[in-house]
């Protein structure tokens, strides 16, 4: 099965997202220009984590206009996988491929620790090879990681099961502790923590391996 | 000729010109500059630019070695890794501008450092830096340490190059000149590496990158004199960073590098396109005619004067080889960046520059390197001090001495700083800020080799001694590389120090080199790139003297990489080196005992080569569980680290020769304390014994809290005191 890692000028996570799905996840794995109009044939697509034009505008606002993002709708729609890491995720909300917005970090300061996660909902195609309610350290690295919805949408979100990692100790003031969250079809996913950060027990964590993996689980 | 108007020397001074060079420039010339053209001089001239009080003691520095592929003199230094890969790195300052905009000062420092490595055709993985704030008490301090910290991780992270490692000190000699030092360590294709000499004339010159204003105009005269109370005024002297430009900038340029279009390449630093295009110009013994009318500016009406100025940040200015510039053109604008013909290098040998219609500048290129200042200050060595005898220092309880000491401002965690910095990007780092190990490791990408590097400087040893100082900055370094694991390379140095024009300061400089070439030239530690900073001074008053090395080492196996934070219960711990109790100028005394008197701990070079290859030997052979070197604080700040990082208590025992004071706190060169499981240590104190390094079975890891002696103190309350100082002091006053 294949995947697409998007490259906005600006990505700065888009190797190392590349790198993490060919050696977990995915036998070929393109890298798409975000000035491209069609996909090439792939069954999940990845807007990594960076600063997509320097984030000088809202972070991923101007990303989420690319000429790539109507591809990406329409391949939502159909039902295919996406993920939005950190940027990612920014950019995914900017183009409301997912609800909420992702605001300045509490602290007002960039931030990069690791995370300790609970894994919310473990019937996603990308957190089934967790087991249910298990916690799990993942990386963040970022300024604009605090969650914010109103009401009704966090009540949607909790009600519906898309909620998907929530931190034990937030870390930005994100609204009910929301790290990661899906869209209601359940094929869009966007978490602030870095899971391809976190697959190597050499540089650390291992938290990340558990999504790969699932991600390769729901793609073959 | 020229239609603008000749100059005076009362102008030269004003930018910085005496009287002698002012009437070097009239023989060269054979009359009198015009503004554009003495505003090239004066650049070029600079102290920043031509290195004049520096340049005859920097040649004492070895530069050589079997791993040098280019030392001092290109954008950075080469050294090879092996594998057909260059590891390209250097370390610069930005002193000036972060003191009077810490956010943007400190940003371009960095963004300025990346593109010295990036302009010779390496990839940016990883960047330190070396930071020296006022005391903490200072109504500044607070300000610059939150806006220098800011800068870094907002041009860093942005571009996405891991922030891994550095150092942070305190101290009320930098309260009117802070220190902002960064490091940028890249890696390229051996066989593709970029230089700046112009060979050959005819070759059309590309300018690329963000447009040109009138930011940074006379940033290296800045950097080139003392502050004094006018500072504030030269606000608009300081850069503007854009890291988004420059991530484009480094992904467009090494798109090209792939392709056979570059004659040469360099960045518009200090001194902008002057330097720029003189150094490529001069380097490749050619001429260079440039037309400013197609320079992009920013803003409008810029004079010649002012675009040949400006320090505008995120440009590049390349030359291409004939016909080659619709592919150099399409890869920029791709990258959406700003790509433009100015000008190409001729056979004339003169600086050429055209605007609206006229000539602006016509000056022979040789003089501007070839007859630069080269001085020979006069100095005057510093007295030495006298040695501390431990025995005269009071003897206190070292459980609570420690518990002060590592709640100082130099011991204290800096996690409030590296929380803020991406230590992770690239997704190769194996040790960074905080990851329990004396140096950063960061894995070459796709191999299982690695790059072990730190930046050190102990200024307080430099003020008393500064050519033990010089010594122990090197071999700090070097101990730091070793003990992870990794064989060390090469350094680069970033020099700090106040007005060369006084003699005292002038000795400090001349010494301090003295003592890093015998350091360099014993442990074959070659310097490959450098930056010398001076007049860094306020009101008269200089900072203490500064020389920051930074130094890489390599390891092939990255699994071997060595720390601290893996001790286990029942552990042996072992002291390599020799202990004298060392007080003079060491933390201990200036931190509990209120003295920063006494003469430096001495190294010993030769000692110190055979211990450090003796601990490089154990941890390839897998000897230790871990390894820590000792330096500020001593013994017992070293235990201390090593406890924390590994969650467990330990228990050294009071010393049956030297007070307590001098055996936990003295900072004796030339020592490591190591882990060691049971079952190895008779081995190692063996081998030990058999390679001539003394090693001394002082201790056991055990239980959860820190004895010392007769004293304890538990790691809970240890960590809360090593963790709060700093959120303390930047949060809650």
């Amino acid at each position: 099965m294949n995947a697409a890692v998007i490259v906005f000028p600006g990505s700065n996570c888009d190797r190392d997202a590349v790198c993490a799905l060919r050696d977990h996840t995915a036998q070929k794995v393109y890298r798409v220009w975000h000035r491209e109009t069609a996909l090439p044939r792939v069954d999940l697509v990845v807007l990594p984590g960076g600063f997509s034009y320097g984030d000088y505008l809202r972070s991923g606002a101007i990303a989420a206009r690319s000429p790539i993002m109507a591809s990406i709708k329409a391949h939502a729609d159909r039902g295919g996988l996406v993920v939005g890491i950190c940027n990612g995720f920014q950019v995914l909300t900017e183009a409301h491929l997912l609800p909420g917005a992702l605001m300045r970090n509490a602290g007002l300061k960039f931030l990069c620790k690791s995370a300790k996660l609970r894994v919310e909902n473990t019937q996603t195609a990308f957190t089934r090879a967790y087991a249910d309610q298990a916690q799990t350290d993942i990386p963040i690295a970022h300024h604009d990681g605090n969650y914010c919805a109103d009401e009704d949408t966090l009540k949607r979100l909790e009600d519906e099961g898309q909620i998907t990692f929530r931190y034990l100790d937030n870390p930005n003031g994100s609204a009910h502790d929301i790290a990661g969250i899906t869209n209601r079809a359940g094929n869009v996913l966007g978490m602030m923590p870095h899971p391809e950060r976190a697959i190597d027990p050499l540089t650390g964590e291992t938290g990340g391996l558990g999504f790969f993996r699932s991600l390769a689980g729901a793609l073959t | 000729m020229s239609m603008a108007k000749a100059t005076d020397f009362e102008q030269a001074r004003a930018l910085g010109l005496n009287e002698s060079e002012w009437q070097v420039i009239l023989d060269r010339l054979g009359r009198r500059p015009n503004e554009t053209e003495l505003g090239i001089f004066s650049v070029m001239w600079s102290e920043h630019c031509s290195y004049k009080s520096s340049r005859r003691h920097l040649r004492k520095l070895p530069t050589t070695g079997e791993c040098v592929i280019c030392g001092p003199g290109e954008n950075a230094g080469v050294i090879d890794i092996g594998g057909g890969l260059a590891c390209i790195f250097k370390m610069e300052s930005h002193n000036h501008p972060s003191y009077i905009e810490p956010y943007q000062g400190a940003a371009t420092g960095v963004g300025g450092i990346m593109r010295d490595v990036f302009t010779m055709g390496a990839r940016p993985v990883a960047l330190l830096n070396a930071l020296r704030f006022g005391s903490p008490d200072h109504p500044k301090t607070r300000t610059l340490v939150s806006g220098v910290v800011a800068g870094i991780g907002g041009y860093g992270n942005c571009v996405g190059v891991p922030t891994v490692g550095g150092e942070t000190n305190f101290h009320a000699g930098y309260n009117g000149n802070i220190l902002v030092n960064a490091m940028c360590v890249g890696i390229a294709k051996k066989d593709s590496i970029f230089y700046s000499a112009a060979k050959g004339a005819g070759n059309p010159v590309l300018y690329v990158g963000a447009k040109t204003g009138r930011d940074g105009i006379h940033g290296a005269t800045m950097a080139s004199a003392e502050f004094d109370d006018q500072t504030e005024a030269k606000r608009p002297t300081v850069q503007v960073g854009d890291p988004f430009t420059e991530k484009r900038l480094i992904e467009a340029c090494l798109e090209l590098m792939q392709t056979s279009c570059i004659v040469a390449i360099q960045d518009m630093g200090a001194a902008g396109l002057t330097s720029s295009s003189v150094e490529m110009a001069d380097k490749g013994g050619v001429g260079i005619d440039l037309n400013l009318d197609h320079v992009p500016q920013r803003e409008t009406h810029m004079t010649p004067v002012e675009m040949m100025l400006s320090e505008s940040q995120e440009r590049m200015l390349i030359v291409l080889r004939q016909g080659k510039e619709s592919i150099a053109e399409e890869i920029f604008k791709r990258w959406e960046l700003d790509v433009a013909l100015i000008g190409k290098t001729t056979d004339t040998g003169r600086m050429v520059l055209h605007h609206k219609g006229h000539t602006v500048c016509d000056i022979p290129i040789g003089p501007l390197g070839d007859d630069a200042p080269n001085y020979d200050r006069p100095w005057q060595a510093p007295a030495p001090l006298k040695k501390i005898d431990a025995q005269d220092v009071p003897n206190r309880d070292p459980a609570q001495a420690l518990l002060i000491l590592m709640h100082s401002p130099d011991m204290a965690s800096k996690r409030w700083i590296w929380e803020q910095y991406d230590r992770h990007v690239m997704a190769d780092t194996i040790k960074a800020s905080g990851g329990a190990a004396d140096a950063a490791v960061v894995r070459v990408h796709g191999t299982d080799k690695a790059l072990a590097i730190s930046s050190d400087c102990t200024p307080r040893y430099v003020t008393a001694d500064p050519f033990e100082g010089g010594k122990q900055a090197v071999v700090e370094c070097w101990r730091n590389i070793i003990a992870t694991g990794a064989k060390p390379m090469a350094v680069t140095d970033c020099l700090n120090f106040g007005n060369p024009e006084r003699p005292d300061i002038m000795g400090q400089f001349v010494r301090a080199i003295d003592g890093m070439a015998e350091a360099c030239t014993v442990l074959n530690f070659p310097v490959v790139s450098g930056n010398v900073s001076l007049y860094n001074e306020t009101a008269g008053s200089a900072i203490p003297p500064t020389p920051a090395i930074g130094g890489v080492g390599l390891m092939d196996d990255v699994t071997r990489a060595m720390g601290f934070g893996a001790a286990k219960a029942g552990d042996a711990l072992v002291l390599l080196g020799q202990s004298a109790g060392w007080l003079g100028a060491s933390l201990y005394l200036r931190e509990i005992e209120c003295r920063e008197d006494g003469a430096p701990p001495p190294v010993n070079l030769a000692q110190e080569r055979r211990i450090g290859l003796f601990v490089l030997d154990g941890i390839t052979a897998g000897q230790f569980t871990a390894v820590h070197d000792l330096s500020d604080g001593g013994l017992a700040c070293a235990a201390a680290d090593l406890a924390l990082a590994s969650r467990c208590g330990l228990n050294i025992l009071a010393s049956k020769t030297l007070p307590n004071a001098g055996w936990f706190f003295g900072e004796d060169q030339g020592r490591y304390l190591l882990a060691v499981s049971a079952n190895q240590l008779p081995g190692v104190l063996t081998q030990a014994q058999a390679a001539g390094v003394d090693a001394a079975h002082i201790g056991t890891i055990q239980g959860t809290d820190i004895t010392l002696g007769n004293t304890s103190l538990g790691l809970d309350l240890l960590r809360r005191s090593y963790e709060s100082w700093l959120p303390d002091m930047m949060e809650d006053a």
